[in-house]
């Protein structure tokens, strides 16, 4: 029999509850629940790195861990990056760099490097490289994400 | 009329959206009441279904339906159409919707379950009681070759689906006369899909209007129509094929599956719209991919290394089923020649089924295999008469005099191959400098006194690109001036929208944000053939030129009388028709459009036709040849076997770029993929046909932290076949790259004497081939 609960997460500064199957990841959650489809299920083995999303500061693969272990936490997803039609420096950087094509990959990319930005602050290339080694496209290269990393590095150490 | 758009680093306009997370790939969209759907799939390579039980299955509280194959109603009870007939294919074998009572390779699906969700369809799947007869599989394709190896189909006498022969000149006098005879063997295998989103299907059938809305992640969504109207007999115009948002395509995802059936048929008797969702295990499992080629090359040259002739034969594994015809086949034989002026050819190749997923085109389809061939056969070459891995390619490739250049070989598509210009030499030249070539061997001796062993490799490449018939695009300007743009050229990351918008922006002269494109909407465009093959930029490019100036002379034609002047005194800016002479005698492109829309009671200008719109199928004149020359620096470990790509040096002519920002991504992800080719991706079965890897911890695609700096260089020869002088540029990063990683792994051990015969290169097979050429017992 199906085991429900309810839970709240605070998702992108904003508290949602919800009433849930355990067995459901936090990626469904996002998903179904709160309609945030931004968040992509790319292999859902905690590969690919897709769909990662901040929890409580921490990049977290939304596959793998379950909705209800979300409770009392907070989540960031991509739609919680960019401010209306601003977008995050990293945003704007993957655009001006053209870091993504299909864009399936990408706010795995994102938010992966929106966490690890706001650690490290002057990242060289290969630290950049490191940092997303978790995460893979199939379609740029990962060079134009790379360059598109360190110049948002640049925009946020300014700001 | 200036080029403001046309070959300038125009930011994409897909991009916000994606970026913001507001993309609408399949699975993000949602429909009132949606089902969703789970198949079972063989755990079988080969087995005959005795019998099913779906009864525990179908009382499951949430599970609306369990279609099996005996559920399938007529017509759509029949095995899947071939898309792509042919006349040399001896056994035409394509599975069924579900699996009638044999099934072929793992992962065929059996039954599928309709549920509230997705996890409960999942659920259902063991409560299907299923008892199968287990047969011989035939497994590794060069046995699978063999008259009395066990068959992939239980009906079949033999393997052997197709045998193909490709020949010009005069191969025996080529042999008997030449001063070497040489040889060369090799495995080849391209891995899978691997776009990042998998494929996708929602299907919405609306039973009072008769009609099937079907969203799919495909990169030819009028393929799906066409199929799908043949298996449900149901009209085109009643179907509406959607490729949203998807992500990534890569060959693949451009095949008619079975799945695109079942999902529609379930709509259809359910009532409600039925989303399926490829997890990636499935992927590996169901998604075609690019499976082992086997090649035996004989070569004729002369003392200088100049190569007369090549002979010999290639095994091709087409895994269960056959569901692109020869494509593949005829694609790794047509270009073969490459960028070499060779004289001779005469190549067999057999297409044998296996019990494997079947084989289908991956990114440059067999163009890598031929292009990696031909590189094999030049370093073969090179090496035996120990001429320099750049030296040997001056001596052997086409000379710029020589466009046109026909090869001697017919395109699948029934016309010569002919190369329609480049410039080899300087390619080559360009490469090798960006490379610094010259000081590379310096490089590697120092290097070699501290223990660490460098290479260097060379590849050239030709590819046939902008294949034809058509891809058509419309352009209709509206009242308020806004122009739009549709086609059916699907996108799947590669910035169709943008190019289509720079190239119609400068030909009518009007900004960027007044253009709207509309593309991969059966619904919004009559006809399209699908983005494969480096064809989309040129024939799109092509069409959008001609539909564009069209607008733009039917425009300037009305504004002309209008305005009372003459035809070559007016220019438009920004929108807006001038007398250039007399700037304020004024008339915009709104007010033109109006003019030709009248509503009831109005009429059109005489001498002018309706709507100030055209639509066009132009397309390029012939494929033109796109051409590049890779070089990579490498450095093994002997003792783990470990490559790691130092730098990789492109060299590429695409001809005119549309947008060279857009271009470059092209060519860097491409080369990645063929990295990934070269050093990692190998689907790997056990000898009775169960895939061993189907997650990213076992099969491995390139990461960041591999992948080295990428410096892409251009060279522009413009295609005189079409106006703009384009070429494709999808694949050229992909075609050329494994032969480049392969060669410069066997420079950094030249010592050890190694001759690499397969890739992936992985670093078991390395140690293995170092030690085995030095008599090391292990």
């Amino acid at each position: 029999m199906a085991d429900n609960r309810e839970i709240t997460i605070k998702v992108n500064g904003k508290d949602m509850t919800t009433y849930v199957e355990t067995r459901l990841s936090l990626g469904d959650v996002l998903r179904e629940h709160f309609h945030l489809t931004g968040t992509h299920l790319g292999c859902e083995h905690g590969v690919c790195g897709a769909c990662t999303v901040v929890v409580d500061g921490e990049p977290i693969r939304s596959c793998l861990m379950l909705g209800v272990q979300a409770h009392g936490k907070e989540v960031t997803t991509v739609e919680g990056l960019s401010k209306g039609e601003d977008l995050h420096p990293i945003q704007e950087a993957f655009w001006k760099n053209h870091g993504l094509q299909c864009g399936y990959c990408t706010p795995g990319f994102l938010t992966t490097l929106f966490s690890f930005l706001e650690n490290n602050s002057d990242p060289t290339e290969r630290e950049i490289r490191e940092a997303i080694s978790g995460n893979i496209c199939r379609c740029t290269g990962y060079q134009n994400i790379v360059n598109a990393a360190l110049d948002a590095a640049k925009v946020m150490k300014g700001s | 009329m200036g080029a403001r758009f046309f070959g300038a680093d125009v930011l994409r306009a897909e991009d916000r959206t994606l970026l913001k997370g507001s993309g609408q790939y399949v699975d993000d969209i949602r429909l009132e009441g949606t089902l969703h759907g789970a198949f079972l799939r063989s755990p079988h390579a080969h087995a005959i279904i005795k019998s099913i039980d779906t009864t525990k299955a179908k009382e499951l509280d949430g599970v609306h339906a369990v279609y099996t194959y005996d559920e399938i109603e007529e017509p759509l009870n029949q095995p899947i159409k071939q898309p792509y007939p042919h006349p040399l294919i001896r056994k035409d074998i394509l599975g069924y919707p579900l699996a009638k009572e044999e099934v072929c390779h793992v992962g065929e699906a059996i039954a599928f379950i309709v549920a509230d969700t997705r996890h409960i369809a999942e659920d259902a799947i063991p409560l299907i009681e299923i008892e199968f007869e287990t047969l011989e599989a035939a497994v590794r394709v060069r046995e699978a070759a063999l008259p009395n190896a066990p068959t992939a189909h239980k009906d079949s006498k033999d393997n052997i689906a197709a045998e193909l022969n490709i020949k010009f000149g005069d191969i025996e006098d080529t042999f008997s006369s030449a001063d070497h005879v040489l040889e060369t063997s090799f495995l080849q295998h391209r891995g899978g899909c691997h776009a990042m989103e998998g494929r996708a299907i929602l299907a919405s059938y609306n039973s009072s209007l008769d009609e099937l809305t079907s969203w799919s992640a495909t990169q030819c969504p009028y393929l799906i129509r066409r199929s799908l109207a043949g298996h449900f007999q149901m009209p085109e115009s009643r179907i509406r094929i959607i490729s949203p948002d998807v992500g990534g395509g890569f060959g693949p995802k451009a095949g008619f599956y079975a799945e695109e059936i079942i999902t529609a048929f379930a709509s259809k008797k359910l009532g409600k719209p039925v989303k399926w969702i490829e997890d990636r295990q499935e992927h590996f499992v169901t998604t075609n991919t690019q499976r082992d080629s086997w090649w035996d090359l004989k070569i004729a040259c002369d003392n200088k290394g100049r190569i007369s002739g090549v002979r010999g034969k290639i095994i091709t594994d087409q895994g269960a089923y056959i569901p692109w015809g020869l494509l593949l086949a005829f694609t790794s034989m047509t270009p073969l020649p490459g960028p070499y002026k060779i004289l001779s050819m005469d190549i067999d190749q057999q297409v044998v089924f296996t019990n494997t997923v079947p084989n289908t085109p991956v990114r440059g389809a067999g163009r890598p295999n031929a292009a990696y061939a031909m590189e094999r056969v030049i370093e073969t070459v090179s090496r035996h008469l120990k001429i320099g891995s750049a030296e040997i390619r001056r001596r052997n490739f086409v000379e710029k005099k020589d466009f046109p250049y026909k090869t001697g070989l017919i395109h699948f598509n029934g016309t010569p191959m002919s190369y329609d210009s480049g410039d080899y030499h300087q390619l080559l030249e360009k490469a090798l400098d960006l490379a610094d070539f010259d000081n590379f061997f310096e490089r590697q001796k120092q290097a070699r006194e501290n223990g660490q062993f460098l290479g260097i490799g060379i590849s050239s490449c030709i590819e046939d690109t902008g294949n034809g018939p058509y891809e058509g695009v419309t352009v209709r300007v509206d009242t308020m001036g806004k122009v739009y743009v549709s086609s059916g050229a699907a996108s799947q990351g590669q910035g169709h929208k943008t190019v289509l918008t720079q190239i119609v922006a400068d030909q009518l002269s009007v900004n960027i944000e007044d253009i709207h494109v509309e593309i991969g909407d059966t619904s919004k465009f009559p006809q399209g053939v699908g983005t494969v093959a480096s064809r989309v930029g040129v024939n799109i490019g092509t069409a959008a030129f001609s539909a564009a100036n069209e607008v733009r002379e039917k425009a300037l034609n009305l504004a002309a009388d209008i305005l009372e002047t003459d035809l070559e005194d007016l220019e438009i800016e920004d929108g807006i028709i001038r007398d250039k002479s007399r700037k304020n005698l004024t008339i915009s492109l709104g007010e033109i459009a109006l003019k030709l829309a009248p509503m009831s009671g109005g009429a059109v200008p005489a001498g002018h036709s309706a709507s100030l719109e055209s639509t066009s199928y132009q397309a390029s004149n012939g494929m033109p040849h796109a051409s590049g020359s890779n070089v990579c620096e490498v450095e093994v470990d002997i003792g783990t076997g470990e490559v790691k790509v130092l730098n990789y040096c492109v060299a590429h002519d695409c001809g005119k770029k549309i947008n060279p920002m857009i271009v470059e991504g092209q060519i860097v992800g491409g080369v990645v993929h063929g990295i990934g080719n070269a050093l990692f991706e190998e689907m790997i079965y056990d000898d009775g046909g169960q895939p061993q890897n189907t997650n990213y911890g076992e099969y491995l695609l390139p990461l960041a932290t591999e992948m080295p700096p990428i410096k892409v260089i251009h060279q522009e020869t413009p295609s005189p076949l079409n106006p703009l002088g384009l070429k494709g540029a999808g694949e050229g990063g992909t075609i050329p790259a494994a032969a480049a990683i392969v060669s410069a792994i066997e420079n950094a051990l030249t010592e050890f004497n190694v001759v690499i015969d397969r890739y992936p290169v992985t670093p078991e097979y390395l140690c293995n081939l170092i030690d085995k050429e030095n008599q090391i017992e292990v």
